[in-house]
Formats: structure tokens, sequence, C-alpha cells
């Protein structure tokens, strides 16, 4: 299910030039559909991506996601639909023809030539004149700053500097579409943040269409102009990264989005915009996401830090703190309430297991979705 | 672990090797150089000087390098098509294997009957009215070589599909999105990182084909192109009944093996190098 397009709400990407060569070529995906064997792992994927735009795949394992992007980078034959790109079909052309640039994953550098080896790979296969090699080589090195490393073999770099001669690699060829697999999830923590700002900056810089895969929401918002988020194959929501995260089309995008509090709940009544559910015997007012009916099946979302903790006695909803984490801005709580459901919550104040305390929610900041999952009543 | 423990466990091993190998090589070594008549080098300077003899050498080297150049030749194209894995693979590697089993005297037999002169294959060619005479395939060279590679070449299929399946298939999609197609990927990444296991698979195949002994008398011209070192140093020791000339020979040849093993990897290491980018 499909929901909030979002054609006005797209941000041209910051600070961002005509790309090298002044094309604009716009991506294009048709019902691409991929089968293996009876599992379909892509589902009639429609995806158009602007030129200069930066785009995110944004799922679990199993989504889809890096499939898609191997069938746009062409390394899989699609089992049904097209993909056009610059005005030309594409998908029966193999990749070495598309002039696309890759990152992957596990960095995918050839272990037997140097870093600065690597990099001039593609411009050898190409068959440009020696200088410009050397000196396309370089140019690329000293822009993922690696220039003193030139000389050495993979295995004698770390994770990020592998990362960044594998950027190198794919920016050194002056790609059409600049595709990313998943290009950080094999980095420590404080790598891979320094790496999505490298990556940030390369895109202000040169403008280039790229494609980004990525499990991580965090990752996917603070890069994408566009994210899309899939689920078994299909898209569940296509927006701006913003749009994603404030108004998340279903439950399954929620998740995704920080609301770490899903309750199962059933409708009770439902009037516009606006939804009462009963959530296990608790009574919750929230904001109707999608086709509500009464009785029907729902869920109930709220982010941790919209669940408002106060230690002032009185009525509404009460519960005790059972497990906090200190995450140093705030306090994580894990809270039971009377009715036997569990909340987390956040709060800048210290809590501590025992406490009793009151709990808040903002009826604006609890969505409710229809349960995808369940059979409907 | 303590010394002591160590050198006990150890103990059975290092007799065993001092019993069985140590003592009978250094014992070779020692009678090679103690011939009947002259001084220490005379077998050696007999051998060399007598241009019989020495074809030995030229035969051995004829049989044992295209064997080693076809096996591996043959290798590396069937395990790049089947680095993925193919239907059928555990078939087709227990066939492969089957020559190894059989040993060289079955096949030598076998090759015998098959290419003989009133064998399935000549009565088929001449049924055809391709020839007038039979064929002589056996009794030749190419019947040595033939049987050779048929006995080496598992050795280096095997070895060059463990090699080939254990490179990331990743690199391969890199190099495809770089811009190279299949063949360029295969020259400029596949090739390099399989040369370990080329050059190893050459250098097994080469040592197995070099000490041929069964099929180049069954199958081969004994007396002429494929009379190799081994049958030198058979016919040496015992039908003259001169075991330290057979020993030199013996020598002769481990000595020319290792040399062309040595030169083997230092032409690997040349070329591709792991250390300061040479790259082939």
């Amino acid at each position: 299910m499909t929901a909030a397009s979002s054609a006005g709400a797209r941000r041209p990407p910051a600070g961002s030039h005509e790309p090298a060569g002044g094309q604009r070529e716009c991506l294009e995906l048709r019902g691409v559909t991929k089968r293996f064997g009876g599992m379909i792992a892509v589902d009639r994927l429609d995806l158009s991506v602007e030129p200069g735009e930066f785009l995110t795949l944004l799922g679990p394992s199993g989504c889809g996601k890096s499939t898609a992007l191997n069938c746009i980078a062409g390394l899989m034959r699609l089992s049904e639909g097209e993909i056009h790109f610059g005005g030309k079909r594409v998908d029966r052309m193999p990749p070495e023809k598309r002039g696309f640039g890759m990152v992957f994953q596990n960095y995918a550098l050839f272990p037997h030539l140097t870093a600065r080896e690597n990099v001039a790979f593609g411009l050898e296969v190409r068959g440009l004149r020696r200088e410009e090699v050397v000196r396309r080589t370089s140019e690329a090195l000293a822009v993922v700053r690696l220039e003193a490393h030139g000389d050495k073999h993979p295995g004698q770099l770390s994770g990020g500097q592998q990362q960044r001669v594998a950027i190198a690699r794919a920016l050194v060829v002056e790609p059409r579409l600049l595709l990313m697999d998943e290009p950080l999830s094999n980095l420590d923590t404080k790598l891979r943040g320094e790496l999505r700002t490298e990556i940030k900056r390369l895109h202000q810089r040169l403008g280039l269409t790229s494609v980004y895969v990525t499990h991580d929401q965090g990752e996917a918002l603070s890069l994408s102009d566009r994210v899309v988020v899939l689920r078994d194959g299909r898209v569940q929501q296509i927006g701006a990264a913003n749009e994603v995260y404030e108004m998340p089309a279903t439950a399954f995008v929620a998740d995704f989005m920080g609301y770490r509090n899903l309750l199962r709940a059933e409708v009770e009544s439902v009037d516009g915009h606006s939804a009462v559910v009963d959530a296990g015997g608790l009574e919750l007012r929230g904001t109707a996401m999608g086709d509500l009916a009464p009785r029907g099946r729902a869920i109930a979302a709220i982010r941790p830090h919209d669940v408002l903790c106060h230690f002032a006695a009185g009525d509404g909803l009460r519960g005790r703190v059972e497990v906090v984490e200190y995450e140093g801005n705030v306090f994580v709580a894990d809270i039971l309430l009377a009715s036997g459901l569990r909340l987390y919550a956040e709060s800048a104040d210290p809590l501590a297991p025992g406490d009793e305390i009151g709990i808040h929610i903002d009826p604006r900041r609890l969505l409710v979705f229809p349960d995808q999952d369940a059979p409907q009543a | 672990m303590t010394f002591r423990r160590g050198v006990l466990l150890s103990a059975p091993a290092v007799l065993f090797l001092v019993a069985a190998f140590v003592y009978p090589f250094a014992y070779g070594i020692v009678l090679s150089f103690t011939p009947k008549s002259g001084g220490p080098l005379a077998n050696f300077t007999v051998f060399l000087g007598d241009e019989f003899q020495r074809a030995a050498i030229g035969n051995t080297f004829a049989l044992a390098v295209p064997a080693a150049l076809i096996c591996v030749g043959l290798a590396v194209p069937l395990a790049y098509r089947m680095r993925r894995g193919i239907r059928g693979e555990r078939a087709l590697t227990a066939l492969l294997v089957v020559p190894v089993t059989l040993g060289p005297v079955f096949i030598a037999d076998a090759m015998l009957f098959y290419f003989g002169p009133v064998g399935w294959f000549n009565r088929v060619v001449e049924a055809l009215h391709l020839t007038s005479e039979p064929v002589r395939l056996i009794h030749t060279y190419s019947a040595v070589l033939l049987a050779i590679v048929l006995t080496a070449f598992p050795f280096a299929f095997l070895l060059l599909l463990g090699y080939i399946s254990g490179i990331d298939p990743v690199l391969e999609r890199a190099a495809h999105v770089l811009g190279a197609g299949p063949w360029v990927t295969f020259r400029r990444v596949l090739i390099p990182l399989m040369a370990p296991g080329i050059a190893t698979s050459f250098a097994l195949t080469f040592v197995l084909a070099f000490g041929v002994f069964p099929s180049a008398v069954l199958l081969g011209e004994p007396g002429g192109s494929t009379r190799v070192l081994a049958i030198a140093a058979y016919q040496a020791a015992y039908e003259k009944f001169d075991f330290s000339a057979g020993s030199a020979i013996a020598l002769l040849m481990g000595v020319l093996q290792l040399g062309t093993i040595g030169l083997v990897f230092a032409v690997r290491a040349r070329l591709y190098s792991g250390a300061r980018g040479g790259k082939g």
C-alpha cells in the first residue's frame, strides 16, 4: 500500500550544482518485479529518481531493497518490469555498459591491487590515457583524503579507509548514477557517523543522482531527499525524509521511524481525524491514520519521548518504573501500567526503578493505524 | 604443554620419519656419490655424457610440461564455469575422481585395448571408411601424454575449484559495474586472485607427470620418445644392477623437479606480488 506521495514536499538537494557533464538524467522503475523461485523479493516497484536526488531504500533485511538496487545496477535480471535511465531502457543492458558507480557493504576492493590501482581500475578498463588515469585517480584519492595511503593494499587499510577507497573508485569514473548498498553497515559507530557526513558532503558537492540502501533509519533520514520504505518487496511509503518521520503511513513505517511503543488495540470510535481505541483495557485517544472501522483491529503508536512522565498525584494514567537506562541526555524507562501494558518513556528528569509516576500522552502524538497483519473484523 | 611432553608426543612421528624417509633419503644421496668406479661425480658425468641417456631428461620435460599446462589450461576454464556450482556437480566431481582411483596401470590397459589396432576406436574409424589402415595411437608419445592428463587433471581441477569458489563473488560484480565485461574481469580480477592456485596446481601436476613410469612403459615407446628418467633409473638399477647409478638418476630427477617448481613460484611472485603493485 502506497501512501503520501510527495511531489510538493521534496527539497532540492541543498547546495548541489550540475553534475559533471551537465547531464540531467532521470531513473525510472516501472513495475519492477524480481522472483527467486516461488519467493517474490521485489513486487511491482514503481519509482522515479530525479537528477541530483538522493533517494534511500529503507527496510529490514529481506524487504527487497538490495535486490532492487542490484536490478538497477544490472547485476540481477528482472522477472518483470522495465528500468529506464536518461530516457533509454536499460534493464537488458549488461552492468558494464550502464556507466553507474556502486559501493558495497563489504567494500569489495580487489585485494591484489593497491588503493590507487583499485581506484584506477574503472578508468583503465575504459581505455583512458595513462596520464589522465593518474591525474583523475590522484584527484579521487584526494577527495576522500587518502592521498597518503594510495600504495597500500586493502588488507593494510582500516574498514573506514577501505570504504573511502571504494567510494573514490565509484566516483572517479564520473558515474551517471551512484548506487550504495549499506556502505556503512560494516563500520563501528564512530566511523559510521564520520563517513555518513563524508557521503553527505560529497553529494552536496557533486550533486550525483544517488540511490542508497540501508536498514538504518538515522542514515536514511540524515542523507536522503526522499525515503522509500519497503516491506516484503512492496512500497509502504515514499516521501521526503521529514514526511516519513512525522507522518508514517503505516504501523510498519512507524515502527521503523522510532515509534517504539506499538500497542495492539481495538477501535472504539472514529470522528474525522480523531480516534478512540481500547488497548488492553486502556482507553486512548489519538490521531487516525488510514481507514479505521469501529470494532476493527488497530495499532496505537507513540514515540518514547512523547510519553510524558510526571510525579504529580492525581487521576489519569499511572504506572511503575521497572527498568531505567541512562543514555546521557535522557533516561529511558520501561514502565508497567496498572492495566498490565508496558510503555517506553523518555524523561529528562532522573527516574529510578520502583517510582510510581503519572503519564500524559498528547492525542496529537499518538497515531492510530489499521492493523495490516490482523484479519479485519 | 611442557617441553618434555611435546618431545614425547612428537617422538613416534619423528622416529617414523627418520626410519622411513630421512635415512633412506640420505642413504640414496650417499649412494649416488659412491659409484662402482671413478670419482664421486662419476655417475653424473657418465649419465650426462651419454647422448642416449641424456635424452631422458628432455623426454621427461617434454611430457611433464605439456601435461601440466594442459591440465591447468583445461582446469581453469572449467573451474571458472563451475565457480558458483552447477547442476550435477557432485556427479561430475565423482566422475573426475574415478581415474585417480583406478591407477595408471588399469588406465593404460584400457587404453591399449580401446585404441589398439582391433579396439573399438579403430573399428569405428574403419567402419566409417575414414582411413584404410588402423590409426596408430598406442605406443606413442601422445598416448602417454593422454594417460598422464587423465590421471593428473582431477587434482588440478579440484584444487583450482577450491581456489576460485573461495573468491568473493562481490568482486566480480564490482568489476562489472566499473565497466569490465566478463573477459576483462576474468583476466584482471579472477586470474590474479587464482594465481597461487594456478601455480600450485601446475606444480602438483608437473610432479605427478615428471615421475611417470607405468604409462611410459605400457603405452609409450620406452626405448625412444618416452624413455623418461624413471625408466632410465629403473634400467640402471634393475637391468644393470647398478644401484648407485640408479640413485644418481633419481637424485637428478629430484633436483630438476625442485628447480622447476622454484621457477614457477618465482614467476608467480613476480607477476602477482602482494607487496608492491606488481600486476600482470
